[in-house]
């Protein structure tokens, strides 16, 4: 149990008051160290409550979260998350706006002036795995949608963050950037080691990056199903068009639409 | 990115057409300016318009030669009254603003006052003004300040509220305090909206400064247009008014100078979403 980076245990979580909506019920999710998570569902399952839950963000009204053997109870800062929007603050260049983090988490905040030259290398060395050498200097607005997002990823990971918590990154982009910023999270993922967890609605995203795949029902959400996924690392873009990986995605498509249906 | 580099750059020689086209671009703010007085004085020319009603912009350039000195003497004032003014509306809207979009509570509770003082006509402070201040430059700055700092206030403080949640979320889960999100995240996003409001402010500012003048002051263009007029000298009143444009011009386009130095990115960037 121990080994379990996040482990979120019978969780009820209610907006606005106790007549709200209940977002979430009776989730439970647990994600081991290093591993790769993904969570997909109908729309309105409460994913992103899931991603708030992590992170410390919202504080549920019982159950409970761990992360990192902590009870979660504020913000915890060993997270790093993107978004489907990457936020790129518009007046800073790309990289000032990968050390954005820096300049906020504690540990860093303090080193940050004077090792200054050490974490523009550590910038530039992150931009360079996502294909980005070189962009540091342009504003976010020079950088096209699919650039801006494998900046965003950067900006996620520049405090070495224990887990990395993703909403829907690439939802807003076209095929093949995706696909190719795919590969970037599977070799970033394989690299470095981090926890992810990541939350969409492409199943074949899901299959092709995940070690284990969550299906939620809709609102209230909760666990339907926990799937492991079977494909051998590290995986190609070619595994996509095999029978096993097709029968995969069919069945958590059955499984999403039987949750919708219900709903 | 590119065109803006070559908007700055002199357009090279070869491209004639295109250089003739920018610089008419460039001429027609002045050629629609001439057109507009010449029309003005052809309709006065065409209806016989006496000078007590209508002068020509012939008569009204000649009443400016002819009491240049006082027109110079209280332009200054009045461009002294509403710079002093729209300063004291910069400092107090600016900081207002930050308060106000500070938290979500300040922001409920404030706004509805702020409105409410926003829809009194600041012509009818000035009398209070006058009772607590006395007549002369003091009222006027304050009704240049009062008239100027409400649009200055709600621009700072929706470019505070309107923060994208994501932004909030990614900087708080790293363990951000509400201090680095507005010095991060909400300041520097609040400075277009803060720029761009300063347009509409100076252009109030001198609004409240001449109306004051008008009621309550021995000085200032205001001052000097209400006397014309008591004197039936409509060509010294419309030289007033020719004035206060200028001077209105002039002070826009400083601001919109200041605009474009400080916040050049937002107009590169779509700061909408």
């Amino acid at each position: 149990m121990a080994q379990h980076l996040v482990s979120i245990e019978n969780v009820d979580m209610r907006y606005g008051g106790a007549s709200g909506t209940l977002a979430v019920a009776g989730l439970t999710v647990k994600v081991g160290k290093g591993e790769f998570a993904a969570v997909v569902g109908p729309s309105g399952c409460g994913k992103s409550t899931l991603m708030k839950l992590v992170t410390g963000l919202h504080i549920p009204q019982s159950g409970a979260v761990v992360v990192a053997n902590k009870h979660v109870t504020e913000p915890v800062s060993i997270v790093g998350m993107a978004f489907q929007n990457p936020t790129m603050l518009p007046w800073r260049t790309t990289l000032d706006n990968i050390l954005l983090p820096l300049e906020i988490v504690e540990r860093h905040r303090h080193r940050l002036r004077a090792h200054k030259k050490e974490y523009v290398e550590k910038a530039e060395a992150l931009l360079e795995t996502v294909g980005l050498k070189g962009f540091g200097s342009k504003f976010p607005w020079q950088l096209s949608g699919g650039m801006q997002q494998r900046a965003n990823l950067c900006r996620a990971l520049i405090h070495e963050p224990e887990l990395l918590m993703l909403d829907e990154p690439f939802g807003a982009l076209d095929a093949f950037t995706r696909e190719e910023l795919w590969c970037v999270i599977r070799d970033l993922h394989a690299a470095q080691g981090v926890t992810i967890v990541l939350v969409t609605h492409d199943l074949r995203e899901a299959t092709f990056l995940a070690d284990r795949i969550f299906v939620m029902s809709a609102r209230p959400g909760r666990v339907l199903k926990e799937h492991t996924v079977p494909f051998a690392r590290p995986r190609d873009l070619d595994i996509m068009y095999e029978k096993g990986f097709n029968d995969m995605v069919h069945e958590l498509h059955g499984e999403i639409a039987q949750a919708r249906v219900v709903a | 990115m590119s065109s803006a580099a070559e908007d700055t750059k002199p357009a090279m020689p070869v491209r004639a057409p295109l250089t003739a086209g920018m610089s008419f671009v460039k001429l027609a703010p002045w050629i629609y300016t001439i057109a507009l007085f010449a029309l003005w004085e052809l309709l006065v020319i065409a209806l016989d318009m006496p000078q007590t009603i209508l002068p020509a912009p012939s008569r009204v350039f000649q009443a400016i030669v002819q009491y240049w000195s006082p027109i110079w003497k209280n332009s200054l004032q009045t461009l002294y009254t509403t710079t002093v003014g729209f300063a004291i509306a910069v400092v107090a809207g600016l900081g207002l603003g930050l308060f106000i979009g500070w938290s979500k509570t300040i922001y409920a509770g404030l706004y509805p006052l702020m409105i409410g003082f926003n829809a009194i006509p600041k012509v009818a402070l000035v009398p209070i003004l006058v009772i607590w201040f006395g007549i002369g430059a003091v009222p006027a700055i304050l009704t240049a300040f009062l008239i100027s700092f409400f649009p200055i206030v709600v621009n700072v403080a929706t470019g505070l509220a309107t923060i994208e949640p994501e932004t909030e979320d990614v900087l708080r889960a790293l363990g951000a305090k509400k201090l680095d999100i507005m010095l991060k995240v909400g300041i520097p996003r609040s400075m277009p909206y803060f720029f761009g409001s300063l347009k509409v402010a100076i252009t109030l500012a001198f609004v409240g400064s001449v109306v004051s003048e008008t009621v309550a002051s021995n000085y200032g263009l205001g001052n000097m247009m209400s006397s014309a007029q008591s004197q039936f000298n409509v060509p010294l009143v419309f030289a007033g008014l020719l004035m206060l444009a200028v001077e209105g011009i002039a002070m826009y386009a400083l601001m919109a100078w200041i605009e474009r130095r400080m916040t050049g990115w937002a107009h590169r960037s779509t700061m909408s979403h």
